[in-house]
């Protein structure tokens, strides 16, 4: 059964050439049915293999071909089945699967919808890819092919110019970190002569101290791909523009899977940061600031994408503080949580966005609980879940996560603190948007109800959200063993009833209208501090100050290429020289005769002179 | 030998005078047929100096490049007067100053 | 003979191409088409070639070792012989000689529609020219054909070029020629060196690898080689002809400039700037390896800065060729072939995208991306090829690009650090202007009324080939990397052994008066001659 693994990629990367060869000319119904049928078809194989793994219990590991060989520089086409790997799989082709059914209803009346599904089914392709690559370059590749995955998509829509220019900052923004990472992959190579992610931690564990500045260097290079890939500060600009792509796109690259890729990396090399821990504290407080700053901002937006958008950036900051605290299954745990809550609420409302007219503004919606009843309770549980009140499955991992980062001697309680405050604005917000959109007076009616394969893959999330939190992750042997703790019951208490004040908050402010914020608001450094949350702590205007504007300079002054003038020079004077000796050229016979007369006498002079 | 005995430095003479002559009338004519006349005395100066020099040594190079002279000569009458004609016929005009349109 | 045969086929395959005109028009194509793939057919039938001949690595200054070699008499006085050889390296490049010599033909199939048979006639000589310049083994042959190549290339772009094809091939021109003057001036002084050291002259590739030339002298020499194919390649900061002549050509004239012309320079920089001077080639190689890195940075930078949809490719053409430059200079295993790499891969993709902008000219009639603009609603096909190989020369992982640039990278990375970080800022550039190339072009707001044909089977099926050939390339590199590797290992030997040869040989020291007085009896004497 192992040996089916390599199918497992195979099939969306079968159906994607299909629809890319064939060039839109297969039938409406057929794409749908080869786009979603070959990712349901690898989620059967992962769920065949994953099976015959738990029951072999060993990680299993398949060559295909050598890639390159120069010397000891030999990376595999090679895949590496673990835990970790099956739990990544198992998402990606799960979730994946549901949002491509999703897909089929909600792109129905797209003309180009089997170019669609040929990104859509390459994008799970090279998911796959990276997560089951058994080396750094192999992983690269899918780390690359995911990016450019996610550049078409989110361009998907190209007509639009504006969607242009979220795909292109999609895809630059994240290359900085790639090209951070590619450096990060130099490093190691030339330190530990290997690329293959298990010997290179062998490797490394032999030939680094702990503490070692190579394995900090290398490790925060590192860092650098997983913050550009998993929008995290200072590289998370991209993300609330990369909405821009059809709904499922988010959900499912934006949200469930590509986004966590960062995680993921971490994750895979975390023998590497072990040896590393100043880079582990910088994982860690990356994640944290992350988490607050987006929880700021998506307080503050009103395009229910963009608040979607903002909180994906923030849970994945929680994943960061939990890797870097070196709780490695919670991250993974949030990570696989997340997948299943936030894939849903994004469904949730792209269902939202397909029955009103394509309206984003939340504050024009309103009162839709009894018109869609199938979405407003998968935004519901979806937003229990981000907001992580008891028993969903959200609250287990991010139970988990803020008592690990307790537990860490030194920074704990502070980190834990600041996770308590962004797990309070998580739930303001989520709640703020269920009270908003599905609440009180209705703006608009929908024009259309969701069909049966949007309202199954909802539902079907909506189980996952509540039951995921009971799942066993097969991970006890993949990371270290986290140490027993014992937290005592008042820090325990105290994360369990923080997101129900935060529920209660947003139901007297936006619901109830007990509590009047409008003074605070209103007055004028609550104006300025709006505005400022509002464009995502200006980051986006200081990077175009810092180096759009710049770029776009050097370009401009640059672009008639200024090394021409040199030669242009050399050119100039030629024609100088050209336009004095030309005055001799009168064209006068007898003035040429005369000057060789007076030539010849000159030579003879001077010869007769120097004899 | 018989006959009047000319001095070689006479003969020179008038070969230098006769070239000096055709370098003149070169350079002040405008009339391409001046021009082309002054160009025949140069060479038959020349062509003095040569049979004089050769008398003087007593060998027949002298007159070989003599012969030579007036074969260029006459290719050059031949070429010298296709120019002529055509110049006329572009120019209207057998003044060299007119034909000008080398000039830089 | 096998080589010889294979200049003369296209040499004379140009010629009755020419011929043919009179009897058709439409009939030059067709034979220079079914002439070029001949060649590549004779090639791979005649040259008995089997990967246990390949993987011998052969001893560079022993001809015998070499896959093919032929040897004639010319000049024996200043020995100057008829010389061709192929090893590896030259085979990789004869290959990607013929097949993008034979897409040319197809780029070309519409666009030139005055003079056919002349045109297709100058395309078979510069592939002729180009050929001899990948097999030429003695210097003053190398010479010839690399003067050869040029003539063509420079009649292609006067006479078939666009709007200001005069200027261009005018720059063109002078610029190589002026670089392979200086060429001309390291050959012949390498020549006499060796001739005051050994006692005889030899223009052979195989005897001047062990002349005792050393410090400045050779310092000098090899700058002038260095000049030329930096020239060639083009490096910063003698690239500017390129932009205008690749813009100005002919779609089928940019294809074998950047495909093609390109790797002229290249391959000299491997072939024989650094195995002839491997000792001064290392003292210069910071300088070299900067020239490079700026080169990536510079040629992104203007790329991102043009409207002009030839000259944006053109400048990427720049940046992609300083990784080439990187990977020569880091002169390890892994960056070589690093380079040679990018040689057949940016050989590829940029033929491809030059074939897209002069598709793009023959629709439209204007290569301005500001008068362009979702083309891809017009032209689904052409943007979905596009999209491709914009794809490919960003360096997407699993096309050959990446391969090449991430293995010159780590080559380098191991020699130096902080060059190959700088160098690997470009990843990030090369997206900035690829993107917005793909945006100005194809994506954005489709103009009302357009009517424009699609790709057809011609089109897509050249472009098939060089898809499949870039995945090949991507995924499985190793024929490639395995046909280069004996040769380069050979002379990264070479280095080694040269630099030690460095201290033993009898220093013979020069100044360059001496140099200048021989040059000049060597030219007395050819006139006399």
């Amino acid at each position: 059964m192992l040996k089916l693994l390599p199918l497992i990629p195979l099939f969306p990367l079968i159906s994607s050439i299909l629809l890319m060869v064939t060039l839109g000319k297969m039938p409406k119904k057929f794409v749908a049915i080869l786009g979603a049928g070959s990712v349901g078809l690898a989620a059967v194989t992962t769920l065949l293999v994953g099976l015959a793994f738990m029951e072999s219990g060993q990680p299993y590991h398949q060559v295909l071909w050598t890639w390159m060989q120069v010397g000891n520089f030999s990376p595999d086409i090679a895949f590496y089945l673990d835990g970790l790997t099956l739990v990544m799989m198992s998402v990606i082709t799960g979730v994946g699967f549901l949002i491509h059914l999703f897909s089929t209803e909600f792109m129905e009346d797209d003309v180009s919808v089997s170019r669609y599904f040929a990104y859509l089914n390459m994008f799970v392709f090279a998911m796959l890819i990276l997560v089951m690559a058994d080396n750094l370059l192999l992983l690269y590749l899918g780390w690359e092919g995911v990016g450019a995955c996610s550049y078409l998509l989110v361009g998907f829509w190209y007509q639009n110019p504006e969607n242009g220019a979220a795909a292109r900052k999609a895809f630059v923004v994240t290359r900085i970190g790639d090209a951070a990472m590619a450096v990060g992959l130099f490093l190691l190579f030339t330190e530990l002569g290997t690329l293959d992610i298990q010997p290179m931690a062998e490797a490394a564990k032999t030939q680094w101290q702990v503490g070692d500045t190579v394995p900090v260097i290398a490790c925060l290079l590192l860092l650098g791909g997983a913050v550009g890939k998993s929008a995290q500060l200072p590289l998370h600009t991209w993300l609330p523009d990369a909405m821009a792509g059809p709904t499922p796109v988010s959900a499912l690259i934006h949200a469930a899977t590509m986004v966590t890729a960062g995680v993921y990396l971490i994750a895979r090399t975390h023998e590497l940061f072990l040896l590393a821990p100043p880079a582990m504290l910088a994982v860690a407080l990356v994640g944290l600031i992350t988490s607050l700053m987006a929880a700021f901002t998506a307080l503050n937006q009103h395009d229910i994408k963009r608040i979607l958008a903002y909180s994906t950036i923030s849970q994945i900051g929680y994943m960061f503080l939990a890797l870097g605290v070196g709780a490695w299954a919670a991250g993974i745990f949030h990570l696989v949580t997340h997948a299943f809550f936030k894939a849903l609420l994004f469904l949730a409302a792209g269902a939202v966005i397909h029955c009103l007219h394509h309206e984003h503004n939340i504050f024009k919606m309103g009162g839709l609980r009894t018109r869609l009843p199938v979405v407003f309770w998968s935004f519901l549980i979806g937003s229990a879940a981000l907001a992580a009140l008891p028993f969903t499955s959200g609250f287990f991992s991010k139970d988990m996560i803020l008592l690990q980062a307790y537990e860490l001697p030194g920074a704990g309680p502070w980190l834990w603190a600041g996770g308590l405050l962004g797990a309070l604005l998580t739930a303001i917000y989520s709640f703020r948007l269920v009270f908003v959109v599905f609440f009180g007076e209705a703006k608009m009616e929908p024009d259309k109800l969701p069909g049966i394969r949007m309202a199954l893959p909802l539902s079907l999330l909506c189980v996952l959200s509540i039951i995921g939190g009971w799942f066993a992750l097969p991970l006890s042997s993949v990371f270290p063993a986290a140490g027993d703790h014992h937290p005592s019951h008042l820090i325990e208490g105290i994360s369990i009833s923080i997101p129900l004040i935060g529920l209660a908050i947003a139901y007297l402010i936006f619901l109830g209208g007990q509590l009047k914020v409008d003074g605070l608001v209103n007055s004028n450094i609550g104006q300025v501090l709006k505005k400022f949350w509002f464009s995502g702590w200006a980051m986006d205007w200081l990077y175009d100050k810092l180096w759009v504007r710049p770029y776009k300079f050097l370009a401009y002054i640059l672009r008639r290429e200024c090394m021409d003038d040199i030669y242009n020079t050399i050119v100039k004077f030629c024609q100088f020289l050209f336009m004095v000796l030309s005055r001799t050229q009168t064209g006068r016979l007898r003035w040429y005769a005369t000057s060789m007369v007076f030539g010849l006498i000159l030579v003879i002079a001077l010869l007769q002179g120097a004899i | 030998m018989d006959g009047v005995n000319i001095p070689l430095d006479h003969v020179l003479l008038l070969s230098a005078l006769l070239f000096i002559c055709g370098l003149l009338g070169l350079m002040m004519r405008r009339n391409i047929i001046f021009i082309l006349v002054s160009l025949e005395v140069m060479l038959n100066s020349s062509a003095v100096a040569f049979v004089a020099a050769g008398a003087r040594w007593g060998q027949a190079d002298g007159q070989i490049v003599f012969m030579m002279i007036l074969a260029v000569a006459a290719a050059e009458v031949a070429v010298g007067l296709g120019l002529v004609l055509q110049i006329q016929r572009r120019f209207k005009s057998l003044d060299m100053d007119d034909a000008n349109r080398m000039q830089g | 003979m096998i080589l010889v045969n294979l200049i003369l086929i296209l040499l004379v395959g140009g010629v009755i191409a020419w011929l043919a005109e009179r009897q058709h028009p439409g009939l030059p194509r067709w034979i220079a088409l079914i002439v070029i793939l001949f060649d590549l057919a004779y090639l791979v039938a005649a040259a008995d070639l089997s990967w246990t001949k390949i993987n011998v690595v052969p001893n560079p200054s022993e001809a015998a070792t070499w896959l093919i070699h032929y040897k004639a008499e010319w000049i024996p006085r200043f020995g100057i012989s008829f010389e061709l050889a192929m090893d590896g390296l030259s085979l990789l490049m004869v290959i990607l000689t013929l097949v993008l010599g034979a897409i040319s033909v197809s780029a070309s199939w519409t666009d030139i529609k005055q003079r056919t048979g002349f045109f297709e006639a100058n395309l078979l000589w510069t592939l002729a020219g180009v050929l001899g310049v990948f097999l030429a083994l003695d210097l003053f042959l190398f010479f010839l054909f690399w003067e050869v190549m040029l003539v063509p290339m420079y009649l292609i772009i006067a006479i078939w070029g666009h709007e200001g094809r005069g200027y261009a091939s005018m720059k063109f021109f002078i610029f190589t020629q002026v670089s392979g003057l200086l060429m001309l001036f390291a050959i012949l002084a390498l020549v006499v060196l060796n001739q005051h050291s050994t006692g005889e002259y030899t223009f052979s590739y195989f005897d001047l690898l062990g002349h005792g030339v050393t410090g400045d002298m050779a310092y000098l020499l090899m700058l002038g080689f260095f000049i030329a194919f930096l020239v060639k390649l083009p490096g910063f900061p003698v690239h500017t002809w390129l932009p205008d002549a690749h813009t100005q050509a002919p779609t089928a004239g940019s294809v074998i400039l950047a495909g093609i012309l390109l790797k002229t320079g290249a391959y000299g920089l491997i072939r024989f700037v650094v195995p002839l001077f491997p000792h001064e080639a290392m003292a210069f190689s910071p300088i070299a390896l900067a020239l490079g890195a700026v080169g990536i940075i510079y040629g992104a930078i203007l790329a991102f800065g043009q409207d002009d949809f030839k000259r944006l490719v053109a400048y990427s053409s720049v940046s992609h060729m300083g990784f080439v430059l990187l990977g020569v200079f880091a002169w390890n295993a892994l960056a070589l072939q690093g380079a040679v790499m990018q040689m057949v891969a940016h050989g590829l993709s940029t033929a491809a995208l030059f074939m897209i902008a002069g598709s793009l000219q023959e629709r439209l009639h204007t290569r301005d991306m500001s008068k362009m603009g979702g083309l891809w609603q017009n032209m689904p096909r052409m943007g979905a090829m596009a999209m491709f190989f914009m794809l490919a020369s960003v360096g997407l992982p699993g096309l050959g690009n990446f391969v090449a640039e991430f293995m010159v990278l780590v080559g380098l990375f191991k020699v130096a650090p902080w060059m190959a970080t700088i160098s690997a800022l470009g990843l990030i550039v090369a997206a900035v202007y690829s993107l917005i190339m793909m945006q100005r072009a194809f994506q954005g707001k489709p103009k009302e009324g357009l009517q424009l044909p699609d790709y057809g089977v011609r089109e897509m099926l050249t472009m098939a080939v060089m898809i499949i050939g870039l995945v090949w390339l991507g995924l499985y590199p190793q024929p490639v990397l395995d046909t280069a590797q004996p040769v380069l290992d050979s002379l990264t030997t070479l280095v080694g052994s040269g630099e030690s040869s460095v201290v033993e040989a009898s220093v013979v020291e020069m100044s360059t008066a001496e140099v200048a007085d021989n040059l000049n009896s060597v030219q007395i004497v050819g006139v006399v001659k």
